[in-house]
């Protein structure tokens, strides 16, 4: 493949593509979950009876964004996007919106042009630039989308040196969690000694709650790899790995088809673009271990052994896999890379704030309107988000906070809905960037079960190498286990803020020094909560079942009988027609009583 | 020696052997977690026999095998049930009342998480996050998956899943 080939191709597509004027992308790779593939199968059935084949094209792309609305289609050229699409709805959107360009009111969620506030028009989708418009599974049409220009531009106009120098004035810092500087990263790799070196994708997105990544490997996987080959040519890698989640079978399936690909036309392998530089990747499956997001755990794990941290120094850029120099880098952080080397590196830090530059994904989910993948540029607040991206609370319940980076996040309260969001202000209020996932909490979430939710994953997942991760996670959960059930101690908090010191400062790995957050963010906003827990013995929250009560209301108990029938435990008594009551002494506290009756006559306090 | 047929991972080893993940004779290492991964999916889970002939004929100790394989929740020693079901535990299913699902399956299976039941019909296991938030609370059965689900729901689904249906 040389430059004028690669072009000639992106030419070929693009007038291919223009002689058929309809298209609906329906997004089949998070919407496949909800049924896509039987649109696709409608549309294409339409399509035919209809012998609209040279008028309608029909795109399998990647994700939209709005998951809450799944499955998910736009239409061009109109840029209408519908959600919630059953099969029995293509035929009245191919007679009206495609033939007749009406819109239709019912399934209409938003639109690709024009807006400038809202889910849609508030994003600005640079990352995302290519997802949901390419079929990801088609190498021609990433190329169509201008994928591998700027690999050839590297390859056949720059010096590795500055190729790192791009990603230096760039700004950008790893999109992983540790935000580390990802030009410095290179660099270090770059001049370490030795020549065999090895570039990593870390693609095991094991934080819960975030799934940019998975949209990414879905959506755009040439773009990852695109930026994989960059950096490989940058430090001085001939082969490279992609480590990723088995539990994400869409994305193993598109990187793979995408890198099979991407050696069929000659930009793997031997001598790419004819610049003499060699470049392989192949494809591992993690096996179920979160600590493997660590860059050494990852290691080991590529090894084929225990995947367990070690301590750094000597950090993989120059002792890494096999312990030769080995650069990691997340999927979002490899996907900038092209981006980066097309409009330069100075262009490109223009965009966010001053020490973060570009944009980042989050996955926004929890108690949220519009739950979806949004992209925004660095500096954005919380507000514009959760309120005008994210469409607010439902139900008209009131935001209480924002679960920020996973287990080694923080729970970010309302008083910081206006903080611009980059690296550094994220860090000063306790939360960190971290992957980018943002779960939204309204006021009926417990920051103490949310404490104890994280410290109980983290336990589970700690590798058990070292102590203080190992034997202090396990004494903060257990501590909090015991607030929850109601008994708590007094003493309990400066425990835990004191276990908490340890456990951050003296653990091996970062999972085990950003394991105390979670509790540290919400006893720094929250302690009022846990104290109500300990002394007041209440969840005002009511989510810690042991500390609720249940009790029936006289005047709207029917009589029916229902909760009695449904108590798994008895404790309902009372005659047909006539008020029940529950034995606090036998209720377990199941709440069953509360799900089955039709006349809110039981109370929960 | 019990029955199990050994010609599947003959088979694996023999095609990786051929490849270039060999030297020396010797399947390296490093390539021990997708040797095991093929072994699984061929036989469902890993038994002990074919665990000591790879051993033997790759020449990693079979400590070290069972080492890997203890500490990575997705290999398996036991056969595992016809149906596969995950629970998500990630973030959004928890705010989500997650908890209430999960507890639903093992109450319905009457089985813990990570145990098979009695008829061999399902395992029951709980995934950090399946990454498809937007459905919470989420499972799923073997692929399919089953969003916004209530606990009263999980029941039918069981009982269709037995009766030999699917969704």
């Amino acid at each position: 493949m040389t430059i004028s080939e690669l072009k000639l191709l992106q030419k070929e597509f693009l007038s291919r593509s223009k002689k058929i004027k309809h298209k609906v992308y329906i997004c089949t790779t998070g919407c496949r979950a909800s049924g896509a593939l039987n649109l696709v199968t409608e549309f294409e059935k339409i399509r035919k009876e209809m012998s609209l084949e040279d008028q309608l094209e029909i795109i399998q792309s990647g994700c939209h964004g709005k998951c809450s609305q799944a499955p998910l289609i736009r239409l061009e050229p109109s840029g209408y996007y519908y959600g919630k699409v059953r099969s029995e709805d293509v035929k009245e959107i191919i007679e009206k919106t495609i033939l007749e360009d009406e819109k239709i009111d019912r399934l209409f969620t938003g639109s690709a042009h024009l807006e400038t506030t809202g889910f849609f028009g508030h994003q600005k989708k640079d990352l995302l630039a290519a997802c949901g418009q390419v079929d990801p599974r088609k190498i021609e049409e990433a190329i169509g989308a201008g994928s591998y220009l700027a690999l050839a531009d590297v390859l056949t106009r720059l010096s590795p040196e500055e190729v790192i120098g791009q990603v230096m004035e760039s700004g950008l810092k790893g999109r992983g969690g540790a935000g580390f500087s990802t030009g410095l990263k290179w660099k270090f790799c770059h001049q370490a000694k030795g020549d065999e070196k090895y570039l990593i994708c870390n693609a095991d997105e094991g934080d819960p709650g975030a799934f940019m990544d998975r949209a990414l490997l879905e959506g755009s996987p040439h773009q990852v790899i695109e930026g994989m080959i960059v950096a490989a040519y940058a430090i001085g890698a001939s082969q490279g790995f992609i480590y990723v989640r088995a539990e994400y079978p869409i994305a193993v399936e598109h990187i793979s088809l995408a890198v099979r690909q991407a050696g069929d036309y000659g930009l793997l392998g031997q001598n790419i673009f004819d610049s003499g530089f060699d470049f392989n990747i192949t494809i591992r499956k993690g096996a179920g271990a979160f600590v493997c997001g660590e860059e050494t755990a990852l290691i080991a794990s590529l090894e084929g052994k225990r995947g367990m941290p070690r301590s750094r120094p000597p950090f993989p850029a120059n002792s890494g896999y096999l312990g030769k120099p080995t650069n990691i880098n997340n999927v979002e952080t490899l996907a900038n890379i092209p981006l980066i080397i097309g409009k330069t590196g100075k262009v490109y830090s223009e965009t966010g704030t001053e020490n973060s530059t570009g944009t980042k994904i989050f996955a926004l989910a929890g108690d949220v309107q519009n739950t979806g993948l949004v992209e925004v540029p660095m500096g954005i607040t919380l507000r514009e988000i959760i309120f005008d991206i994210g469409g607010g609370i439902p139900g008209g319940r009131k935001f209480k906070a924002a679960q920020m980076g996973g287990p080694s996040g923080g729970c970010v309260p309302e008083k910081y809905l206006d903080l611009p969001i980059d690296y550094e202000s994220l860090k000063e209020v306790g939360a960190i960037m971290g992957s980018g996932g943002l779960i939204v909490m309204d006021d009926r979430s417990c920051m103490v079960d949310m404490a104890h939710y994280f410290l109980e994953f983290i336990q589970k997942e700690s590798c058990g190498k070292c102590v203080p991760c190992r034997v202090g996670t396990r004494h903060m959960k257990d501590i909090l286990a015991r607030i929850c059930s109601g008994k708590g101690e007094s003493g309990d908090i400066e425990k835990l803020e004191e276990l908490a010191g340890t456990v951050k400062s003296s653990s091996l790995c970062a999972l085990g020094q950003t394991a105390p957050n979670p509790v540290l963010t919400t006893l720094k906003y929250f302690r009022s909560e846990y104290e109500e827990h300990i002394y007041s013995k209440k969840c005002l929250a009511l989510t810690c079942k042991d500390l609720l009560s249940y009790e029936i209301l006289g005047g709207s108990c029917t009589g029916c009988g229902l909760c009695r029938k449904n108590c798994p435990v008895g404790a309902i008594s009372g005659e047909r027609k006539g008020i029940h009551a529950i034995n606090p002494n036998t209720c377990i506290q199941c709440g069953k009583c509360f799900e089955v009756c039709r006349f809110t006559a039981v109370n929960v306090s | 020696m019990t029955g199990v047929n050994l010609d599947p991972a003959k088979n694996i080893l023999t095609r990786i052997e051929m490849s270039e993940k060999q030297t020396n004779g010797k399947i390296k290492a490093a390539y021990l977690i997708p040797l095991l991964q093929d072994i699984q999916e061929s036989y469902g889970y890993l038994p002990r026999e074919v665990l000591e002939y790879v051993s033997n004929f790759s020449g990693i100790a079979l400590s070290r095998i069972f080492g890997v394989i203890t500490f990575y929740e997705q290999f398996y020693l036991e056969p595992q049930g016809k149906h596969t079901i995950k629970c998500c535990r990630g973030t959004a299913c928890h705010v989500k009342n997650g908890q209430k699902i999960s507890d639903t399956i093992s109450e319905v299976l009457k089985v813990n998480e990570g145990e098979t039941t009695d008829d061999g019909v399902f395992t029951f296991e709980t995934v950090a996050c399946l990454g498809t938030c937007f459905l919470a609370p989420v499972m799923m059965i073997d692929d399919e998956y089953f969003g916004n689900l209530t606990s009263n729901e999980i029941s039918k689904i069981i009982k269709r899943y037995k009766e030999g249906g699917t969704r």
